[in-house]
């Protein structure tokens, strides 16, 4: 028997901090303390969190606003998707949280990229690539164009150890097979002198994962980590991030814009529409009933079994253009539920409130008429 | 939907085709084949969406090339109804041609950029004028146009000027213009934003029961081929693994490559996650040009056994099913296939 059925149970959100509690089960079964739990000051600091950030490029058509205020936070330990359509911004906020956003056209215009409460943007250049160099790791969507095609696989996660870790040549070697062998490469010892187009489309994006865990950092950001790959093989993959994330208690953004995805394996969602966050929330919470009119439309257009022979659901129009975004509201134009107000006033990130008026932990919408999503 | 005339319009028996590996640049010589289609059979009834499922690499497209006679067949047939039009040329087969059309996966690359809306989808009457007289083309785009909803006065812009939803929607014009029996749609919505593909979807199904078409619909997305297929055929390297309806496919699978598949599928409901039964297969698909003797899939199946190297599994009702009852009762190419059902209702 080679098919594994058994799916580790999701660890359910803690109610007051949203993030998954101090004790939790390990793959094995084995319960094992939360590394926060032994340094409470921690506790209350995100592990990283993204304040009012704006992010502007400059474009023939004028000054695109490819990010426009976003604010999200991930704990230790937290899967936080982010999910949106093509040009909302997902990608843009990561690279400027990792630093590799294409300086001129684009430019950080304003707001903070805080790391265990440190302003990445403000801090010396020094301390900023020692953050971003060790303790952030990001994986790419295209596999195959972020390895270096002439170098040995072996040799790039080795390099690694050698840069950051003052590793031998051998050691490195070493340590790239210790790798290759956690992310399940099959004859990972006689592979590791093979190049990256040697690898099948799914080993490439495992060795990706390999080369971002290489120094057991505090976060990794994965955009779109597994679009370009097959249903069953994204299955593997997804698995073994979400393994090894238990496992070394990191945090993870994961970029995304399927919402199947996220239900398998987020802790909570921020929902990006035209460069801002317009919904926040647990997962199951978002799913269970939106708060904001766009993400309704999403789930809404999900083929359902019962919808089978009818028409889909669809979101009309089409996501503005980042040169001219609407006044107000930017879903205005598409949105059903769309008022003067929403033409005039652009709506903050509401806190939501559940029946007895209290704030539910976590969630935020960008709708003035979030109630009535909510409960219509 | 189709029960009106069961008469296939489209028949496809033991299609093959091998694309030959060479060396050598002087002398090419054969070292090998890669099996994209290998022996592949099935119908595609007036009015029906017959829906193609399978990963990258196993064939999907290449059936699509060479319904489209794009490639040629190393063997077998595919009759337009009644007729083999692999073995047709010159008049009759573009007789044939302009009744199978062809909606293409890639919005951006699949239009001429240098060419305006009109000229494109117009290009057709070039090929076939008896289907337009020159002087009721221009009008004759501008109908289209407003058919897949796009503003008739947009005749005159370049591709670039549309978003990829819109861009779909010239590419399906394009494919309506000759009044086609048949579209071959591949991945006509994977190209597009969550928020414009049920836009699309809409309307290809709108356009069915207004022209009577007949769907070849492939795609790797199951939530959306179940939406919009009377009938679903399941791709593994090269081979068909299983086939019926909707219900027969994505409720009562009985082959474990489907099986597979439709677990790993991530469904939209954490409610589910902690309910779902996920069969996580291992490896990677074994290369087309080498596979594996047999069934095609023993290299990742948990139920392979001696026999499934030595006997290829052929596709039919199973025998172990032959006296079932109901929609577990359809073709499946595996030796001991057994019902087992994955997606939580
Ligand atoms: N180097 C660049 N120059 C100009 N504009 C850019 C550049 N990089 C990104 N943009 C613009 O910023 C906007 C946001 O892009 P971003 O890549 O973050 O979107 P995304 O949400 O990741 O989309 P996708 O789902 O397609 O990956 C887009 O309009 C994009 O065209
Ligand atoms: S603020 Fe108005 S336009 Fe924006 S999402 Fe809410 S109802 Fe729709
Ligand atoms: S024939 Fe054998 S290897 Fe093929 S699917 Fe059936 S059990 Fe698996
Ligand atoms: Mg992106």
């Amino acid at each position: 028997m080679s098919d594994r059925t058994e799916r580790p149970t999701a660890d359910e959100p803690n109610a007051t901090t949203g993030t998954t509690g101090p004790v939790e089960t390990t793959s094995s079964g084995a319960v094992r303390i939360d590394k926060s739990a032994e340094a409470p000051a921690d506790r209350d600091t995100p592990l990283l969190e993204v304040r009012d950030l704006q992010v502007e490029f400059r474009t023939r058509e004028g000054v695109a606003r490819a990010v426009n205020g976003v604010n999200y936070s991930v704990n230790a330990g937290e899967t936080l998707a982010v999910l949106g359509e093509s040009g909302s911004g997902k990608s843009v906020t990561a690279q400027a949280i990792m630093g590799i956003l294409d300086t001129p056209p684009g430019h950080i215009a304003g707001g903070e990229i805080r790391f265990r409460g440190e302003d990445l943007l403000t801090l010396s250049e020094d301390k900023r690539r020692a953050i971003r160099g060790d303790r952030i790791a990001m994986i790419f969507q295209d596999a195959l164009s972020s390895l270096n095609p002439v170098l040995s696989v072996g040799y790039q996660l080795g390099e690694m150890f050698r840069v950051h870790r003052g590793a031998s040549r051998r050691e490195a070697r070493e340590r790239a097979v210790d790798l290759m062998e956690r992310v399940r490469i099959p004859a990972a010892r006689e592979r590791v002198n093979d190049y990256p187009h040697q690898f099948s489309g799914g080993m490439r994006q495992r060795i990706m994962i390999a080369m971002a865990l290489a120094l057991e950092p505090d976060l990794i950001i994965a955009d779109e980590p597994t679009t370009a790959l097959d249903v069953t093989v994204q299955a593997q993959v997804m698995e073994l991030l979400a393994e090894l994330q238990r496992e070394f208690h990191m945090g993870l953004i994961l970029i995304t814009h399927d919402l199947g995805v996220v239900a398998d394996v987020a802790d909570r969602i921020a929902v990006m529409y035209a460069g801002r966050i317009v919904e926040t929330a647990p997962v199951k919470e978002l799913y269970a009933a939106p708060a904001h009119p766009y993400t309704k439309g999403l789930l809404e257009s999900i083929p359902r079994l019962d919808h089978k022979g009818k028409e889909l659901y669809a979101i009309q129009g089409l996501p503005p253009s980042l040169t001219a975004l609407p006044s107000g509201c930017s879903f205005h134009p598409r949105c059903p539920l769309s008022t003067e107000r929403s033409t005039t006033e652009r709506p903050p990130l509401h806190p939501v409130l559940d029946a007895s008026e209290a704030p539910v932990a976590g969630r935020g919408s960008a709708c003035h008429y979030w109630k009535e999503t909510l409960h219509g | 939907m189709a029960e009106t005339a069961r008469e296939p319009i489209l028949e496809v028996r033991h299609l093959v085709k091998h694309f030959p590996l060479t060396r050598g640049v002087l002398f090419k010589r054969q070292v090998g084949a890669v099996k994209a289609v290998d022996d592949i059979s099935f119908e595609l009834f007036r009015g029906e969406t017959l829906g193609i499922v399978g990963e990258s690499g196993c064939g999907k497209s290449t059936v699509a090339k060479l319904l489209m006679n794009l490639e040629q067949p190393t063997s077998g047939e595919i009759l337009y109804k009644g007729e083999d039009i692999t073995k047709l040329s010159g008049r009759a087969l573009k007789a044939v041609r302009r009744n199978i059309q062809m909606v293409f996966q890639d919005p951006y690359t699949s239009l001429n950029p240098r060419m305006t809306v009109g000229d494109i989808i117009g290009e057709p009457f070039e090929i076939h004028p008896e289907a337009a007289p020159k002087g009721d083309r221009r009008a004759k785009v501008r109908e289209l146009l407003d058919v897949v909803g796009l503003n008739p006065e947009y005749i005159n812009r370049y591709p670039h000027q549309f978003s990829g939803g819109q861009r779909q929607r010239i590419g399906i014009a394009r494919g309506l213009a000759l009044n086609p029996e048949i579209i071959i749609c591949d991945e006509p919505v994977s190209a597009l934003d969550v928020s414009v593909q049920a836009q699309v979807i809409n309307l290809m199904e709108r356009l069915q029961d207004e022209f009577e078409l007949s769907y070849l619909f492939i795609a790797h997305d199951l939530s959306i081929v179940r939406h919009i297929s009377d009938r679903v055929g399941v791709m593994y390297l090269g081979r068909m693994a299983e086939i019926g309806t909707d219900r027969e496919i994505y409720e009562h699978p009985t082959h474990p490559y489907t099986q597979a598949l439709l677990s790993a599928v991530p469904v939209p409901d954490p409610e589910a996650r902690d309910r779902r039964e996920r069969i996580i297969l291992h490896g990677d698909v074994p290369s087309p040009a080498n596979p594996p003797s047999g069934c095609r899939f023993r290299t990742r199946c948990w139920k392979a056994e001696q026999r499934c190297a030595d006997e290829t599994p052929l596709l039919a009702v199973p025998e172990v099913l032959r006296d079932a009852e109901g929609p577990v009762r359809h073709p499946s190419a595996c030796h001991f296939a057994e019902e087992r059902t994955v997606v939580p209702a």
